[in-house]
């Protein structure tokens, strides 16, 4: 944990000067750590002159940012109208029961996290779906399992698992 | 000539497998030594024949659609046999690109460049006049850049439709050492993807639309807002931005006019509500996305308190051809209040899905049924909805309405951002309008 509050220590000295910086430092610790710590939302607020509530207002906002560790491979499934309208609601209970999860929970083995996203831009192939930052049109049941087979597990995450 | 193989890298062809296509396209070429190359463009918006493969020889442009990795081959054998000066037979063929049906009845203005080559290549944007709009900005005053916006009768295409000169004006007319240009690509309606497209295909007409409404109001720092569900986008913008910089046309004394303007991506962070412009900015300054009272209007006190123009995507690229073409021919296109064009998204269960450039105008039923040509799954369309979740659902009875801000308003409803979903006869009404309800509440 000491390492990853080290980690966001140097990403907040990069931008908390930038204007509105904060939403660009969340990411920027989604990107490196997979989720905000609870534990480092001291920092950022003292980085950026804000309360701690202040921080955690704006983490809870948005949809994007999570306080708790999530799966090596962050799977969306989107919900809006055209990929209703193309069957999204049977991919997403399919979903749901191979994978044995529910919306923002992760896979026992700690491999896949499952999201509702709303629209990816992709509603003239629909359903797609959004597994990290690939996007995968006209995605049937099939596809799915397809998909989620092939997902590895990284090495240098399994290294960090096991210790 | 090297025949040139086109096959685009934007979020819809890649979603359909256009990555792994090119690879494979690129090592059966060398294989066989034809006289060909791979390169990657952006779309033209034809979602249902994605990926599209287009050949470019001296003499024509034809294309291949959809083609899967199985079809290689025979494509390539089709191809060979263009080169030879041979009739092409094959399933997949298209024809001539420009005279494919779907793309020859549409008016592209804001998307004429889309699809025709590397959209992050600089000459060939300056080629088919790209930073044409800049040039003549440059040698103008900052009022003479807005007299032109404003006789364009440009609206904000992100769904308010409110008029982009006005806006323009007041921002100029509001002292302050400093001003800011924001792009709103918070493109959050289903069906909708024209901003994707645009950013995606033809990003250097954001950044002159951008540049041009720094010059015509004094603002030398612009931001693109863009949502976080777009990483393609996100990644060629970045790279327009750093080509665009190195080449002087962004930063310091851009060509050589004495005026800077400096431009970033911010990344939303999913929240549906920061398509709103007020909360958008709340969440450009790192605060939750909360919509904020106005007055004071955002031209008056925008970003950090300054005064912002904030305007879609589309809006800012037509300002970019507006200035291009001319304020009068932009808006010889259209009706009554709606000048110009507008992108219509064509979505959901339709078989023929895509991004139909079109003068204000036409009726829906000529898109839905002229373009879209029944549902994916050919059973009856039972409603289309139309302006997102905010929008409505319209029975086939109302499809002959035109598209013009004022007719839809007058059938109490919106055109929006111009997507269009289509449901089949299985989709259940009751259960949309609750998704809709329940989608609001949660984002609101």
């Amino acid at each position: 944990m000491n390492a990853k509050n080290n980690n966001v220590d140097q990403l907040i000295e990069q931008y908390k000067t930038l204007p509105g910086g904060l939403l660009p430092l969340l990411h920027a610790i989604k990107h490196a750590l997979g989720y905000i710590p609870e534990s480092t939302l001291g920092s950022i607020a003292k980085g950026f002159n804000l309360s701690r509530a202040e921080v955690h207002g704006v983490i809870s906002f948005y949809h994007d940012f999570n306080t708790q560790p999530v799966g090596h491979h962050r799977v969306q499934i989107c919900r809006a109208e055209a990929c209703q309208s193309m069957g999204s609601r049977q991919i997403e209970s399919h979903a749901k029961q191979s994978l044995g999860i529910e919306y923002g929970e992760t896979t026992s083995d700690g491999m896949v996290t499952l999201e509702p996203v709303y629209c990816l831009g992709n509603c003239a192939c629909s359903p797609s779906i959004r597994i990290n930052d690939d996007i995968y049109a006209r995605v049937d049941k099939s596809r799915f399992d397809q998909l989620i087979s092939e997902l590895n597990m990284p090495e240098l995450d399994k290294v960090e698992t096991s210790s | 000539m090297t025949a040139q193989v086109f096959i685009p890298k934007d979020t819809t062809a890649v979603a359909l497998g256009a990555d792994g296509l090119a690879l494979k396209m690129a090592q059966n070429i060398e294989s066989r030594s034809l006289d060909a190359e791979v390169q990657r463009n952006g779309s033209r918006g034809m979602f249902w024949l994605e990926p599209m493969v287009e050949v470019k020889t001296e003499s024509s442009r034809i294309a291949f659609g959809p083609v899967n990795a199985s079809d290689i081959e025979s494509v390539l054998d089709a191809i060979d046999d263009h080169l030879a000066g041979k009739s092409i037979d094959h399933s997949l063929y298209l024809g001539e690109v420009e005279k494919i049906d779907y793309l020859a009845k549409q008016q592209r203005l804001t998307f004429k460049r889309a699809g025709v080559g590397d959209p992050i290549c600089l000459s060939q944007y300056q080629g088919l006049s790209g930073f044409k709009g800049l040039a003549k900005a440059i040698s103008m005053t900052g009022q003479e850049i807005v007299d032109e916006i404003k006789n364009s009768g440009l609206r904000g295409r992100g769904g308010a439709a409110f008029p982009a000169g006005i806006k323009w004006q007041t921002v100029l007319d509001t002292p302050g050492e400093q001003k800011y240009i924001v792009c709103n690509a918070d493109e959050g309606d289903s069906g909708t993807f024209a901003d994707r497209l645009l950013m995606e295909s033809d990003p250097y007409q954001l950044i002159e639309g951008m540049t041009i409404a720094g010059l015509a109001v004094g603002a030398n720092q612009g931001y693109i807002y863009l949502r976080s569900e777009y990483p393609v986008a996100h990644k060629i913008l970045n790279d327009a931005i750093k080509r665009a910089t190195e080449a002087g046309f962004l930063g310091s004394n851009i060509c050589e006019s004495g005026k800077d303007f400096f431009l970033e991506v911010r990344l939303g962070a999913g929240a549906y509500i920061c398509g709103e412009e007020t909360s958008l900015l709340e969440s450009l300054e790192g605060k939750r996305g909360m919509v904020r009272a106005k007055p004071p209007l955002p031209a008056i006190e925008g970003l950090f308190g300054k005064p912002t123009v904030v305007n879609n995507v589309l809006t800012l690229g037509a300002a970019a051809t507006i200035l291009e073409q001319g304020s009068d021919s932009y808006k010889d296109f259209g009706m009554g209040r709606s000048r110009g064009t507008l992108a219509v998204q064509l979505a959901g269960n339709v078989k023929q899905g895509g991004l139909i450039e079109l003068a204000f105008g036409t009726t829906l039923r000529e898109v839905v049924e002229g373009f879209g040509c029944g549902t994916h799954s050919g059973r009856p369309v039972r409603a289309i909805q139309m302006g997102g979740p905010l929008g409505a659902f319209l029975p086939e009875s109302q499809w002959d309405t035109p598209l013009d801000y004022e007719s839809f308003a007058e059938i109490k409803a919106m055109i929006g951002h111009g997507g269009i979903v289509v449901f089949d006869d299985t989709a259940d009404m009751a259960a949309q309008a609750r998704f809709a309800m329940e989608f609001c509440v949660v984002e609101s």
